[in-house]
């Protein structure tokens, strides 16, 4: 899950790290009454978006006075910014966050990720600061420092040292900046994060150490232990399809097909959706019913296939492990019902609970074509879908 | 034979009273598996299914003899059931769960360092040797027995491609589903290193999916140690970048973690690689026909 910028920093005073001052705001109004109350020289207007690549795109203003910042505000409030993260249909502005200038005299890198290679948190810093950190691992990868961390000790102070030394931060700063470190990664853990970026993290004319933007992704999977987290989703960020889906406990992402896809296990809905494109075929959506669906979760999943509108047909590809053939197909028939079926499904089943399942489906009297394998089952949609 | 349990395996159920424990303790005891004990704490001294169920993973242990343990505790207790195998010293214990918190399991692969327990998954289908011993949630079914090994990220798609090979007349050995969290037990080159040490098995299918660098790394290994042929399959081939597709571990981020580079690098580690799902067992049986093991493969 992520949050917008102005919540990241918010949790991030929270564990001591510096910020620049800032507040939210939703109007130019306010945005406004935010600037008078920061009282600073210099105001930056920044677009709230969860994207990356907002500064090249136009996403933030500085403004130098009250005027600039109502300007700026109404300029970038309902406008669709497209950064590289975004894609081209790019992603309307609804929030702002107005903050405090900074008098930059230096711009770093750092962020903590999971690696997988090592099964560790590990930090990962850089004197090239402000840029796309894949860029400079590109470029310039004898830049990029890393620390990996112990998770019985935690970053420890020497290792926040060693890479604050590493990335050229100024000898009498770099106390500041390990406290900063050390900060960051008290706040990943307790928050269950997954990524935490501070891009740029800077050293201003008075000697601080500021963590200028934040980005924070969480582990959905620790959701559950973190509801002041939870409370911080922006639904305006995301897909209704997906939101939905998540509700119902479903792994749903849509895609540009036409061809609705629902199929038990990631693995297996991503060799659907390979499988579908092989025979020339597009596919509408990634779902994955998970393991533990009941009758009634197969039914909300059928409906939210049939409620995007440049769905054609559906393929229900399901392999029974956890999941018993008997309930998809209880919840096929009970969805089909309920919304009416008006385009080709096509239901391949196999596994636990098969004869049973394949009973049902007989007995439905919905217009249902069998399938006998993944590939006869992509190969029938994509004719039918034409 | 076949690789991690056999026969012999002697199995505690973690978790043994909730629904889906119920349900596929059933079935593993159906196709043979050697379930001793189950462990729900507070409901020591019943029975379920014939199984005695005890609190704690070690009385289970002491009563029983089992070495091995398969998880099927909900997400918040799972890293904690992990750990309890792990002090009971248990050979092998299997995780079901999925969704458990990664940092948990960051913990949990600490913990273990030094220590004699192997772990497959979480958020796996679980590990069979065909006819001796099922241990998680496949269908036990579609396995026959033989001499190809199966190691995959995915359950369902580890089904498919035993499936296929089932029905073209080539048995496995064991299908060991290692999971698809970012942060699992055991992974592909230690299943790999175990099938090159097994002379029952003379060839590997290999299933791995987007995200992560496992699959290249586990062509590297191939390419310098494995002397019996492999054929691969990558999930995901046509998955968008930045979206992650379900499981935790399967993101392509930052560039990283694409099929085509996977594909790539098994290729240039001399693996087959099979360009849709339903052609993994067809693409299997090539290779075997060239390197003359068709034959002694073929079961029925």
């Amino acid at each position: 899950m992520n949050i917008h910028e102005y919540q990241g920093k918010e949790i991030l005073r929270k564990y001591g790290v510096s910020v620049p001052k800032g507040s939210v705001a939703f109007s130019p109004e306010e945005a406004v009454k935010v600037a008078k109350e920061l009282g600073s020289n210099v105001t930056v207007v920044k677009a709230q978006i969860h994207a990356g690549g907002r500064g090249k795109a136009g996403g933030v203003k500085i403004a130098k006075n009250l005027d600039e910042v109502r300007t700026y505000a109404k300029e970038l409030l309902g406008k669709i910014l497209v950064t590289h993260q975004t894609g081209p249909e790019g992603k309307e502005v609804k929030r702002l966050y107005i903050e405090e200038g900074s008098d930059i005299k230096k711009e770093y890198y750092l962020s903590f990720v999971l690696d997988r290679a090592t099964s560790r948190v590990t930090l990962m810093g850089s004197e090239e600061g402000g840029m796309d950190i894949e860029e400079v691992a590109e470029t310039n990868p004898e830049k990029i420092f890393k620390e990996v961390i112990d998770p019985v000790t935690g970053l420890l102070p020497y290792q926040a040292r060693r890479m604050a030394f590493n990335m050229n931060i100024p000898a009498k700063l770099v106390n500041k900046a390990a406290k900063l470190m050390l900060g960051l990664y008290n706040a990943f853990v307790d928050k269950d994060a997954s990524i935490l970026e501070i891009n740029p993290l800077v050293v201003t004319g008075n000697d601080d150490v500021v963590a200028l933007d934040a980005k924070f992704n969480f582990d959905g999977n620790a959701l559950y232990r973190h509801k002041d987290i939870v409370e911080l989703r922006d639904f305006d960020e995301e897909d209704p399809k997906e939101i939905e889906a998540s509700k119902y406990d479903l792994s749903y992402i849509s895609l540009d097909g036409n061809i609705g896809c629902m199929v038990n296990g990631a693995g297996l809905a991503m060799a659907t959706m390979d499988t579908i494109s092989y025979y020339g075929g597009q596919p509408a959506n990634f779902l994955d019913v998970g393991g533990g669906a009941t009758t009634e979760k197969v039914t909300e999943a059928f409906k939210i296939i049939l409620s995007d509108p440049n769905v054609k047909g559906i393929f229900v590809n399901i392999f029974g492990g956890i999941m018993k053939c008997d309930i998809i197909a209880e919840g096929v028939i009970v969805a089909a019902k309920q919304v009416g079926l008006n385009v080709p499904l096509v239901v391949r089943l196999e596994g636990t609970n098969v004869d049973r399942g394949k009973e049902l489906l007989n007995a439905s009297g919905l217009n249902i074509v069998a399938a006998d394998s993944m590939a006869d089952g992509a190969q029938k949609i994509v004719e039918l879908v034409g | 034979m076949g690789v991690y349990i056999n026969a012999d395996t002697k199995v505690i159920v973690q978790g043994i009273t909730g629904e889906t424990a119920l349900f596929h303790t059933k079935q593993m005891l159906e196709y043979g598996t050697k379930i001793v004990a189950g462990v729900t704490p507070g409901k020591g001294g019943q029975t379920v299914e014939g199984v005695p169920v005890f609190n704690t993973v070690q009385d289970a242990v002491n009563e029983t003899g089992a070495n091995v343990s398969v998880i099927y505790v909900p997400a918040p207790f799972a890293a904690d059931a992990i750990i309890e195998a792990v002090d009971a010293e248990l050979d092998l214990t299997i995780c079901i769960t999925e969704h458990i918190p990664v940092l948990d399991m960051v913990k949990v692969k600490r913990y273990m360092e030094g220590k004699k327990t192997r772990l497959v998954g979480p958020n796996c289908p679980g590990v069979i040797t065909a006819d001796e011993c099922k241990i998680g949630i496949m269908p036990g079914y579609i396995h026959t027995k033989g001499h190809v090994g199966v190691v995959s990220r995915s359950g369902t798609l580890t089904y498919e491609a035993v499936h296929q090979l089932s029905q073209a007349g080539i048995g496995q050995t064991t299908a060991v589903g290692i999971g698809g969290d970012p942060v699992n037990g055991t992974n592909f080159i230690d299943v790999l290193s175990e099938f090159n040490n097994d002379p029952e098995t003379y060839a590997v299918v290999m299933i791995g999916e987007i995200g992560g660098t496992a699959e290249e790394e586990a062509a590297e290994w191939i390419k310098a140690n494995m002397t019996k042929p492999v054929v691969g399959f990558i999930g995901g081939q046509t998955a968008p970048p930045g979206k992650r597709m379900g499981h935790a571990g399967a993101i392509i981020s930052g560039g990283k973690g694409t099929a085509s580079e996977k594909i790539k690098a098994m290729n240039e580690a001399g693996i087959e690689v099979a360009p849709t799902p339903s052609v993994i067992g067809e693409t299997l049986i090539k290779v075997l026909k060239e390197k003359g093991l068709y034959e002694k493969c073929k079961t029925h």
